[in-house]
């Protein structure tokens, strides 16, 4: 039961939080500085994302060849390959790598 | 204005809004196969904690946010219900902003706007951003349609298979959610030097505080890079 009701307790927290906004404020606008603020967060955001995806708890989780595979998609994008296929290149280079070292 | 013209206007905006929800479907396959298969890892670790089949794929039904799932998943093992619900909630708690940000893009009353806002997952509010600076609602919405298919489904086979995570690490697939997310990054940086600056203060916060805090208020904490907004844009007054 004590399962169950942390799964609920979370989901509908996360509910709540996504529709914090729309509740609170409603229809009323955001002022301008406001509005500036709030475009810059899809990139502020993917920064942080990537950092703490690569780097995990207290950096622990750093490893050399997720770093290239990640860093191989990204070159690969550059140069206009498609982005499934370059994330798809990114993982198979990691893959080839960890089976060199294994 | 007649309303044969009303209805043009009227149909134009629905087939442009179909367009933007089918663009961002179309957008929303590639982190979709990456949550799909970090929904394989949650589903066969729950498995593994005997959460059994049918929570875990409830959770990622209705919760559909990995990053608190496996919050709660690993937390619970190790301590109280609430310090465990506690810590991922917090480690949700950039949806708040996410949902300020979403706002005045959001159309209808507060619980329509309520009902919109729980599309919201990164990678959408990501693809959704307009280069004025809004949010494309349509497209959000469309591109988490094939993240939350994935991600439910992901959770489903990962409970069923228990693939195991060295299995996972050999073929790489921790790659695919960073390597996204970069990717993401390099289409978004190059909208403006601003978002340049803040994407990299942002990302610089975040690697400091991993140091000292976890990942989800690390991540929570490069928000303040935003507070570059305050700043007035060139040609704007203060």
């Amino acid at each position: 039961m004590k399962l169950w009701l942390s799964v609920l307790a979370v989901t509908v927290a996360s509910w709540l939080m996504k529709a914090s906004a729309p509740l609170v404020i409603g229809g009323r606008k955001l002022p301008p500085t406001a509005i500036r603020m709030t475009a810059l967060m899809a990139p502020v955001l993917l920064a942080g994302l990537i950092v703490t995806e690569l780097g995990g708890k207290g950096w622990s989780e750093l490893d050399w060849t997720q770093l290239v595979g990640v860093g191989t998609a990204g070159g690969l994008f550059l140069a206009k390959v498609p982005m499934l296929l370059a994330v798809g290149g990114g993982i198979a280079i990691t893959a080839l790598i960890r089976l060199g070292l294994s | 204005m007649s309303r044969a013209a009303f209805s043009g206007i009227g149909g134009e905006a629905s087939g442009e809004r179909k367009a933007a929800f089918l663009d961002g479907m179309r957008l929303g396959v590639g982190p979709g196969a990456a949550a799909f298969v970090l929904a394989l890892s949650f589903g066969a670790e729950a498995q593994a904690r005997d959460w059994g089949f049918a929570l875990p794929v409830l959770f990622s039904m209705f919760a559909f946010s990995g990053s608190a799932q496996f919050t709660l998943l690993t937390t619970l093992a190790d301590g109280s219900a609430l310090a465990a619900i506690t810590s991922a909630v917090l480690i949700n708690a950039r949806y708040l902003v996410m949902s300020v940000a979403l706002n005045n893009s959001l159309r209808g009353g507060r619980l329509a706007r309520a009902l919109q806002a729980q599309a919201l997952v990164d990678a959408s509010f990501v693809v959704a951003h307009r280069n004025d600076g809004g949010y494309d609602v349509a497209r959000l919405i469309g591109a988490s349609v094939p993240q939350w298919m994935l991600w439910v489904s992901g959770t489903a086979i990962g409970a069923l298979t228990a693939p195991s995570p060295d299995l996972m690490h050999q073929l790489g697939i921790d790659v695919a959610f960073p390597a996204f997310f970069l990717l993401l990054a390099l289409d978004e940086l190059r909208r403006s030097t601003r978002a340049l600056v803040a994407g990299l203060l942002g990302g610089a916060i975040a690697a400091a505080l991993l140091f000292v805090v976890s990942p989800g208020y690390a991540l929570l904490g490069a928000t303040a890079a935003a507070l570059l907004g305050v700043l007035p844009e060139d040609g704007e007054t203060a």
